[in-house]
Parts: C-alpha cells; structure tokens; sequence
C-alpha cells in the first residue's frame, strides 16, 4: 500500500474539520486488563493452600527429626534386666552380669541401676518412701553400644544368662518397630494432605483461568484476528498467574514461617499442661532446623510453577475451544 | 511478466516458474541438472488468493448452510458479498479468515490447503488478511492508537518501527486527533474507522470486511466506501460483505450473491 502520497493530509474527507493534532501515543496499556483477572480471590487461595501445606510439611519434618533422633539414641542402648531368683544373690548376680557385659565387644559403658535409682524409676507409679527389700524389683542394668557397631545379641544373651539365669537382654527393637511405623504413618499422612492441597490448589487455580479466560473472550477473539498465536496470549495471561501464585506463596509460606519461628513462645503457652508436656516430649521444641526452612520455601517456589502450570495447561485448553 | 502473471506465493531458490500456452508451470532443477515439473495451473488459478472448491459447510447435525462454492478471489480485486439476511454471508467470511473450517470441498489460502494447516501457520496466515467485523471489536482497555498498532505489538516488533506508521495511518483515516481516546467514547464512525484502520495497518493481501456501513449514515457509509475503494488501489484485494444495494451501486465491482446456501457470480 502506497501511503506517502498521503503524508500531507486525510486521504478521505473524514473528520477533516478537526485539526490533525500530532499524537503523544505510546502502547501503555497491557494487553490483558490487570483489573479483569480476579486476582485477590486467587492470591488468597493459593497463600492459603501454601500455608497449610507449609504447616504440613514443616510438622512432618519435626516429627521425622525428632523420631529419627528418638530411635538413634533408643538403639545405641541396650537394656539387661536381672530378676530375683530363690536361692540366689540379686546384687551378685547383678554385679556378674555387668561384668559379662562389660567384657563383651562393642560395648563402651556399663551402669548397672543401684537399689536406691530403681526405687526412683518406680516412685511415679509405687510413691516414695516404699520399701523395696520386701518386693521383687529386679535389678536394671544399662549398657551403651559404640555407635556404628553391630552388637553380637545372641552372644551377648549368653554371656548374661550365664552370669545369672534369671537375667533378660532388650534391645528396645519391638519400641523402635512401634515408633518406625508411628513415624512412617506421619509422614504418609503428611504427605496425603499434602496431595490434597496440592490436588485443590490445581483445580482452583484451573477455575480462575477459566473464568479470566471466559471474562476476557473478547480480547482473546480480537488477538486472534490480528493474527496472535496461541503461544502469545497464553504467554500474556500467564505471566499475571505466575505473579498471583508468588504473591500467594510467598505470603502463605512467609506466615508458615513466622509460626515455626516463633513456635517456641508458642509452646511454652502450653508448658505444664499435659498435651504440652505429651508434645514437648514427641516433638522437642517447635523450631525448625535451616534446611526445614529452606525445604518450605523450595514448596512456595513449587506451588506457584503449579499454579503457573495449571493456568498454561488451562490456558490452552480454553483458546482451542474459543478457536 | 511472467512471474507477474503466474503467481505463486513461495518459491524456492532451485524453483523456476514458466509461462506456456496459458499456463504457469513450476519447475524445479534435480541435483543431476534436469528439471522437473512440479505443478501446473491456468494463470487465473495462480493468481489468486482464495480458491474454494465444492467447499460446503453445516453447523453439527444441521443442513448445509453453504453449498457448492467454487469461486477464487484474485489478487488487488474488489468485490461485493450480497445476500438476504442468514443467506451464510458471515459464515463465508469466517470460511475465508479460517475461523471455520468447511465441512467438506477445498479451501486454499495463499496457496496453502488450509486443511493441512496447523495453528501457527493459521496464525501466521491471518497476519495477510485485515477484517473489519460489524461490531468492530475493538479494546475498550485500549487507546484508539494502541488498538491500531495492535497487529504490530503481537508480532514483537518494536514501537519505534512502526509507530509513526500508526500515526500516518490515523491521520489518514481522520483519527489524529483521538489517537489517545479510549473507544468507549468514539461515535460509531469513528470506531468503524479505528477498526478499518486496525485491518489495513499490516498491509494485508486481503481485506475482509462484514456489513461495514451498517451502523453509520448514509454519507459517512460512501466516504467509508471511498476508503474500501483507496486501500484496493494501493494493492489490497477487497471483500465487502453487505446487503445495502445503495451501497453496492455506487461502485461498479464484481458481486458474490448467496442465495439459499449457492454463490452466484456477477462479473
């Protein structure tokens, strides 16, 4: 088309009663309306999501570390129990059966419970001031293995049994099978609600593309006509999901952290009370390790490429029904 | 001359195109030295944009809408697309901007099946054609330049290419005043012209055009006519869907007339 020839005035006699003005023109707008994308609505779906996924991932990370630190210290103590028998010395019997022990390889320390700390482990449940030479309390004697070494148990129960019959060897593992699969049930059931929220985060993300995408139709329609691909609308309304899933991760993932940071003050609330102490005692205190913290924010970083994902995956679905 | 002739959208560097007896034949040289013919084709078929052929066209279960439509759209013509009321007028028109794809025939592009086209090539094709539809479609979100410059912004290039493109192009139409205006308080006409001016701003091959005088008085519909008549002047093929015979009378043009789904051809 030759338009030079026109340079000098309206071609058409449109609008010539109006003087040609030079323009102050710019492309200012965007192509996509910020306003018309329900962008609040989504960034509080997506902050919340974050931040009981966070809540989620962070407990199951302080009940894995606490168990984990529970079990390392349970398995590197074994404990030897020497029962009363007729006819026989209790406090020789102990002291024989500490002496096999104590010769057995792989074994570091030995600390046979004397009569009065037996009495003690009993006042919770017997009271104090009891009289134990009237029971038959057995004697307890505690031995501590050297970590990384794999204690010979069948010799060991041999060794004992040959200082004193009645004498017994627990190596704790029926309690560490329990608190193994406590764990594992955490952990799955941490990681199911954590599927869910995930699962949830994606379809309400998919339903705020779909109503921006059906809100904004027209535009969708003309960028067509103007010979816009698929790749470059979807291009345009994705960078605005992308944002809204930060703003929302960041946010549910920033209060995930304040909780944790400040779970400390938060437990001692319940210091005293019995679910406080039951807690304190599972879990330690409330706080995360560093890397928790980095594994929380590396979730708030995933949920948005979801929602960013979900949103393209929608995106596209949307311009081949509109095309 | 030849190549003037026989036109031929692409053509590669090994491809030669030659004229005998009426027909364009394309040829192609073998790595042995020989050449070979590609394809061969009257001059008329070669020179055109569009090609339909027994193309028909039904809504889902429906009847045939559009039945048995043979016609081409050669390059820099004028036509009128007449008809009654639901004759299939802007259905036609969405065949033609591949909005639609027919039920049956063969529709070619720019030399292209368009059946065997993926997205980005429909895409990339419409980038040759400018349509102004009847309710003009413009951005309300955006300013009367920014809706023109519309068709440059979404090919990535930048402002300062082809901005003082847009500003001759809105003075030409008569806009140069409302560039920064955002449509919602253009008249009709002056939203007509935006839209014009949005169809034609990327030089298209083909301008498509539906019921373009329908909403303005008679007289801003001859100037816009006069417009329509300008742009195929500069090289534009011109299609004008419309059932205003006023309109039509005033320019003698070839006119595609759709009676109960058949087209009817007035040269």
């Amino acid at each position: 088309m030759n338009r030079t020839d026109q340079q000098h005035g309206p071609l058409v006699d449109l609008g010539r009663e109006r003087p040609q003005v030079p323009a102050r023109a710019r492309n200012l707008s965007p192509i996509v309306p910020r306003a018309s994308i329900a962008g609040r609505a989504l960034v509080a779906v997506v902050a919340i999501m974050t931040f009981l996924a966070s809540i989620t991932t962070g407990t199951v990370l302080l009940v894995s570390a606490s168990a984990a630190e529970w079990q390392s210290e349970v398995a590197s103590e074994i404990t030897i129990q020497v029962r009363p028998a007729p006819g026989r010395d209790i406090d020789r019997d102990a002291a024989a059966v500490a002496e096999a022990i104590r010769a057995q390889a792989g074994i570091v320390e030995v600390r046979p419970f004397t009569r009065q700390e037996s009495a003690k482990l009993l006042e919770p449940w017997l009271g104090s001031g009891l009289s134990l030479d009237d029971l038959p309390v057995p004697r307890v004697i505690v031995a501590r293995v050297q970590p990384g070494t794999t204690l010979d148990l069948a010799a060991l129960r041999r060794r004992v049994t040959q200082a004193a019959p009645s004498a017994s060897v627990d190596d704790h593992r029926a309690w560490i099978e329990r608190m193994r699969s406590m764990t594992g049930a955490t952990v799955i059931a941490g990681l199911g609600i954590l599927a869910l929220v995930i699962v949830a985060t994606i379809i309400s993300v998919s339903f705020a593309t779909r109503g921006a995408m059906a809100a904004n139709r027209p535009i969708v329609e003309v960028l067509h006509f103007v010979g816009a691909g698929d790749r470059y609308i979807a291009n345009r309304f994705l960078r605005h999901f992308l944002r809204l899933g930060l703003q929302g991760g960041v946010i549910g993932c920033g209060v995930a952290m304040l909780v944790f940071g400040f779970s400390e003050s938060i437990a001692g609330w319940f210091s005293g009370t019995p679910v406080g102490d039951q807690f304190a005692a599972l879990l330690g205190t409330f706080s995360l390790r560093p890397s928790g913290y980095l594994a929380l924010a590396a979730q708030a970083v995933l949920i948005a490429a979801i929602t960013a994902w979900a949103s393209r995956r929608t995106l596209f679905a949307t311009l081949d029904d509109i095309d | 001359m030849i190549l003037r002739r026989c036109y031929k959208a692409t053509v590669n560097e090994s491809e030669t195109i030659t004229e005998h007896n009426g027909f364009c034949s394309v040829r192609s040289r073998s790595e042995t030295g020989e050449f070979r013919v590609l394809g061969r084709a009257p001059h008329r078929t070669e020179l055109s944009l569009v090609r339909f052929e027994n193309v028909g066209l039904r809504y889902g279960l429906g009847p045939e809408i559009l039945r048995d439509l043979n016609f081409q759209i050669p390059a820099h013509s004028f036509q009128f697309l007449t008809g009654p009321s639901g004759a299939g007028k802007t259905s036609l028109l969405k065949l033609l901007f591949l909005s639609l794809r027919p039920t049956r025939g063969l529709v070619n592009l720019f030399g292209h099946d368009v059946s065997l086209l993926g997205k980005d090539e429909i895409a990339d094709l419409r980038k040759r054609i400018g349509i102004v539809l009847q309710d003009f479609r413009l951005l309300d979100h955006m300013t009367t330049y920014e809706n023109v410059a519309l068709p440059f912004r979404v090919t990535g290039r930048e402002e300062s290419s082809y901005r003082k493109e847009v500003i001759d192009l809105l003075k030409w139409v008569g806009l140069g005043e409302r560039m920064d205006a955002l449509p919602p308080i253009l008249s009709g006409g002056e939203k007509q012209r935006a839209a014009i001016a949005r169809a034609v701003i990327s030089r298209p091959h083909l301008l498509l055009a539906d019921e373009p005088t329908g909403n303005v008085d008679p007289t801003l519909g001859r100037r816009l006519l006069r417009l329509f008549i300008e742009l195929n002047k500069s090289g534009t093929a011109v299609i004008i869907a419309t059932h205003d015979i006023t309109l039509m009378d005033q320019y003698e043009a070839r006119r595609l007339v759709l009676h109960q789904g058949r087209l009817h051809i007035y040269e």
